[in-house]
This record gives structure tokens, C-alpha cells and sequence, in this order.
């Protein structure tokens, strides 16, 4: 074999590696795409079935099909600025709620990690006041606080503190005790021990608190405004109003924004979360 | 204050619950010295480094050293996951508040001796086993300490990786002059390693036997099939064996 042939036959394998892991992409990404597009498919095809094979048009108001929802509910513009206005009214409840969830929760961490007797003296309340059903206390919140804003941000807060609290105090917890040990060494004050060691310690397990409450809090914000029902309109007052005067593609265009609101808020405490500690933390380590 | 620069005088232990780990144990160690401590396991090895740093109290007797200046090197990296090896290194003088610009000269030379110049902006879940080590020697090492504690550092990593630890290790104590007491289970280990080795009985763990190591520093890797290096680890794991029983 000469030497261009064989740097030719190189060149050609070469090509055909490159060709080939490009295929190999590509079905990996195929693989991950096609499976919830066809399932997705699916599911509008059986909406479809149920809209026009399954109810007769008097009982068609029960399922909509998907493309007059979309009519109804988004392309009309009086009621797409109803809805979008009742989204981003839910969505500053959840953020105030989730911001006050923070704060008291890591402080509430903070003092349960500092000293074992406030731990000892707060935790079994808040197990207590985790337990109690959303449901059964937002009528007291009415009673005490009104019906209005402060109201929703009050139930936000109560369904979303516990795991901060929980997930902080645990990763404050969390470091090896050799690590305390080093630190003792040189000793480190209580401040140091906590800025230096166990707060970033604690960081991954703070995110995945986040993203629990964070989606709690979308759940208490449309709780709150769809039981409260006064002041500003959010999802919770519509999904109300709407379900009530029997219009059909508004209330599934409702639901479909809340489920968008809370899978938004998700993705973002992971992006959040990538951006905070992705550079030293993997979730399989 | 006795000249010696680490020295435990007749050091008893007890825990709560009323294990009985160590029993009048006297020894001590001067600058230039490497003495390593061999021994079953649980017989208290670890805990003599504790109670030498004042991580734990003695229940009974004193320990002589300057625990200001003390290096203290764990059975794991315990690096700071968080944190760059760069950062890591950075740590200790960060504690005692020496000012930034001191703390980086301490720890590029503290990295540069143990090798991991060009891995200062690396986090620890990229590094080996062994780099992981070498960055927590280089952490110790940034305060020059007069002594060092080694509970079991090369324990988790390959045998490769070990001896060639060890090798660097004894280069750095050659190069430092500090004095070292070294806890470990490989009694090859220990004797390439030490000037001195000690045998610790099982629990409560006592001092039955002493070993001169009579090799020259600086030792090479070699020394491990030489004939008095066996001839002197039989002798440490017969008394080993004894220990045991």
C-alpha cells in the first residue's frame, strides 16, 4: 500500500468515525425525544376521541378539544389578559411566599443548628404544623389575617417552610466530623464554622429543598386566591369562576398555565441550582 | 517543658461507655524523628493522635506539645468539596487570618512540593485518590507545623499510589525537618517510612515493643527488597502477631 493510499484510507476512516458518532448523537437524542412526542401524540389523539367520539355536543363543554381551547383560552385576547394577569398575580404570591419561606427558614435552620435544645424545643412543632392539611387551616388564615393578599402569602409560606427548614438543618448537619475536627484544630469560631463549613455544606441539600418548596408555594399561592377569592384575580380565583360558569376551555387553559407556572419554577431552581454548585457538585457523587 | 517537641506521659484513655482504649502509655518524639505507631485495629492508635491534638481529653496522664503549630493529617483528604484545590490549600491560613497575598504564596509552594502545580483550579471530585492526599499534605503544610499527626492518611488508595505517597511523604520530611508520628496498619509501610517503629497491643492498647529502623535517609524505593527490610518487618509482625492475641 503506498502512502496516499494509506493516508487516504485514513482519512476515510476517519470520515466514517465522525459519521458515526454523529449517528450515535443523534439516536441518543432521538431516543430521548421521539418516546414523549409519540406518548404526547397519543394523549391529544384520545382528547380528540373523547371530545367528538365519546360526548355528544350537549355534554361537549366537559372536554374541549385541544385546538379550541387553545382558541378560547390564548388567541382570544380579552381572555388570554384575564389569564395571563391571574398568572403573573399567582406567580408574585408564590415568589413573596417563597421569599419569606426562605428567609425564616434558614433562620429557623440556622438556631436549630446552633444549639440542640432549640432543636429539640421547635421541631416537633413543625412536624405538627407540616401535618396539618392546607385545607383545614386556610380557613383560619381568612379569619385571622382576611381575605386578600397577605392571606395567600400567609398559606404560601405555611406549605413551603418545612422543607427549607428541613433540608437546611439536614445539610448544616451533614458535614464529616473530621471536617468539624480540622476546623477545630485551627480554631474556628462558631461564625467561621458556619460561613466556611457547614452553609456550603449544606448547599446541595438546600437546592433540592428549594425545588420542593418552590412548587409548594405555586400550589399555596392557587390554594389561597381559589379559597380566599378576593382581591386581585390570580389562577385560583379563575379556575373558580370559570368552573362555576361551566366555560369549558378557559378552565383547561387554567389548569394547563398553573401546571406551566409550576414547571417553570422547577426548571428554574435547576438552573439556579447548576449555576450555585454545579462546578463542584454532581448529584451521583 | 521537656526538650522533646511531642511527648505523652503516661497517657491512660477510657471512654464513657467504658472502652478501655489506652493504657499508661509513655513515648516521645523529637525534631528529625519519625515515629510510627503500628498496631490491630480499634487498639487506640487513632486516638492517641486525638488526645496529642486536644481533639479529646486523656482520662489520665499529660501530653507535652505545642498545639498552636500542630499538622494534623486525616485517614481522608477531607478536602472542601466546595472549594478549588487552590482554595483548599488556602484554608488553614485563612483560619489563623494571614492575609490574602501570604496565603497564596504558602500555598503555591505548598502545592508546588507535592506536585499538583497545574491542578490549583481543579475541584476535588475530578481529583485521583492520591492527588486528593497530596492536596491535604500541601493544606498541612502551609503552616510549616514543628510536628505531624498522620492518622492512616494512605489508607484508601491503591498500592502504587501508596508507596509512592509514602516515598514523597518521607521527602518532605526529609526536606521539612519536621518531626512525624505516623499511625498505620502496613508494616512496610512503617518501617520505609520511620526511624522508630512502635508495636501497640490490642485493647486498651499499650507500647509492647520498639524497633530502631536503622536505614539511612534519604531511602530508596528499592529499600523494600532489601534483606534487613524484611528481616526487620518479620520481626514487627511476629511482635504484631503477639500483640493480637
Amino acid at each position: 500500500m503506498t502512502g496516499i493510499d494509506a493516508a487516504a484510507d485514513s482519512i476515510a476512516s476517519t470520515d466514517v468515525e465522525v459519521v458515526a458518532a454523529t449517528t450515535s448523537r443523534a439516536r441518543t437524542i432521538a431516543a430521548s425525544i421521539i418516546p414523549p412526542v409519540l406518548f404526547g401524540a397519543l394523549v391529544m389523539g384520545l382528547w380528540y376521541f373523547i371530545s367528538y367520539g365519546v360526548l355528544d355536543s350537549s355534554r361537549q363543554f366537559l372536554l374541549r378539544p385541544p385546538h379550541q381551547v387553545i382558541d378560547v383560552g390564548f388567541l382570544d385576547g380579552s381572555n388570554r389578559s384575564e389569564l395571563f394577569g391571574g398568572l403573573w398575580s399567582s406567580t408574585r404570591v408564590a415568589l413573596y411566599g417563597l421569599m419569606i419561606s426562605i428567609g425564616l427558614g434558614f433562620f429557623i435552620a440556622i438556631l436549630m443548628s446552633q444549639a440542640k435544645f432549640i432543636e429539640r424545643a421547635v421541631f416537633p412543632f413543625m412536624v405538627t404544623l407540616q401535618a396539618i392539611p392546607i385545607l383545614a387551616i386556610v380557613p383560619m388564615i381568612g379569619f385571622w389575617f382576611g381575605f386578600g393578599g397577605t392571606s395567600r402569602v400567609i398559606v404560601c409560606v405555611i406549605i413551603s417552610l418545612f422543607p427549607i427548614i428541613v433540608n437546611t438543618l439536614f445539610g448544616l448537619q451533614s458535614a464529616e466530623r473530621e471536617m468539624h475536627d480540622l476546623f477545630t484544630l485551627h480554631h474556628a469560631g462558631r461564625w467561621t464554622r458556619l460561613r466556611k463549613l457547614m452553609f456550603p455544606n449544606a448547599l446541595p441539600a438546600i437546592f433540592a429543598g428549594l425545588r420542593i418548596s418552590a412548587g409548594l408555594a405555586v400550589i399555596g399561592a392557587i390554594v389561597g386566591d381559589f379559597f380566599f377569592g378576593r382581591g386581585e384575580a390570580g389562577i385560583g380565583q379563575l379556575l373558580r369562576k370559570y368552573a362555576n360558569q361551566l366555560q369549558g376551555e378557559e378552565l383547561l387553559s387554567a389548569v394547563i398555565l398553573s401546571s406551566a407556572l409550576g414547571v417553570t419554577v422547577f426548571l428554574t431552581f435547576g438552573v439556579l441550582q447548576d449555576k450555585a454548585i454545579g462546578r463542584w457538585y454532581s448529584e451521583d457523587s | 517543658m521537656t526538650a522533646n517537641t511531642l511527648s505523652f506521659n503516661d497517657i491512660s484513655h477510657v471512654f464513657p461507655d467504658g472502652t478501655h482504649t489506652l493504657d499508661h502509655v509513655s513515648f516521645s518524639l523529637d525534631k528529625g524523628e519519625f515515629v510510627t505507631v503500628v498496631g490491630p485495629s480499634g487498639c487506640g492508635k487513632s486516638t492517641l493522635l486525638r488526645i496529642a491534638s486536644g481533639l479529646l481529653d486523656p482520662s489520665g496522664g499529660t501530653v507535652d506539645v505545642d498545639r498552636d503549630r500542630l499538622g494534623y493529617v486525616f485517614q481522608d483528604a477531607t478536602l472542601l468539596p466546595w472549594r478549588t484545590v487552590q482554595a483548599n490549600v488556602e484554608l488553614l491560613a485563612e483560619l489563623h487570618d494571614i492575609d490574602k497575598a501570604e496565603r497564596v504564596r504558602l500555598a503555591n509552594n505548598a502545592i508546588e512540593l507535592v506536585g499538583l502545580s497545574g491542578f490549583e483550579g481543579h475541584y476535588p471530585k475530578s481529583l485521583s485518590g492520591g492527588m486528593k492526599m497530596r492536596a491535604s499534605l500541601a493544606r498541612t503544610l502551609t503552616l510549616s507545623p514543628p510536628v505531624f499527626l498522620f492518622d492512616e492518611p494512605f489508607g484508601a488508595v491503591d498500592e502504587i499510589t501508596r508507596e509512592h505517597l509514602n516515598e514523597e511523604t518521607q521527602a518532605l520530611f526529609q526536606r521539612e525537618g519536621f518531626a512525624g508520628l505516623f499511625i498505620t496498619h502496613s508494616i512496610s509501610e512503617a518501617v520505609f517510612m520511620s526511624t522508630r517503629v512502635l508495636v501497640m497491643s490490642a485493647r486498651p492498647g499499650r507500647i509492647v515493643a520498639s524497633y530502631e529502623v536503622p536505614f539511612e535517609y534519604p531511602r530508596d524505593p528499592q529499600l523494600r527488597f532489601n534483606p534487613e527490610f524484611a528481616k526487620l518487618s518479620g520481626e514487627i509482625s511476629l511482635s504484631l502477631r503477639g500483640a493480637h492475641s
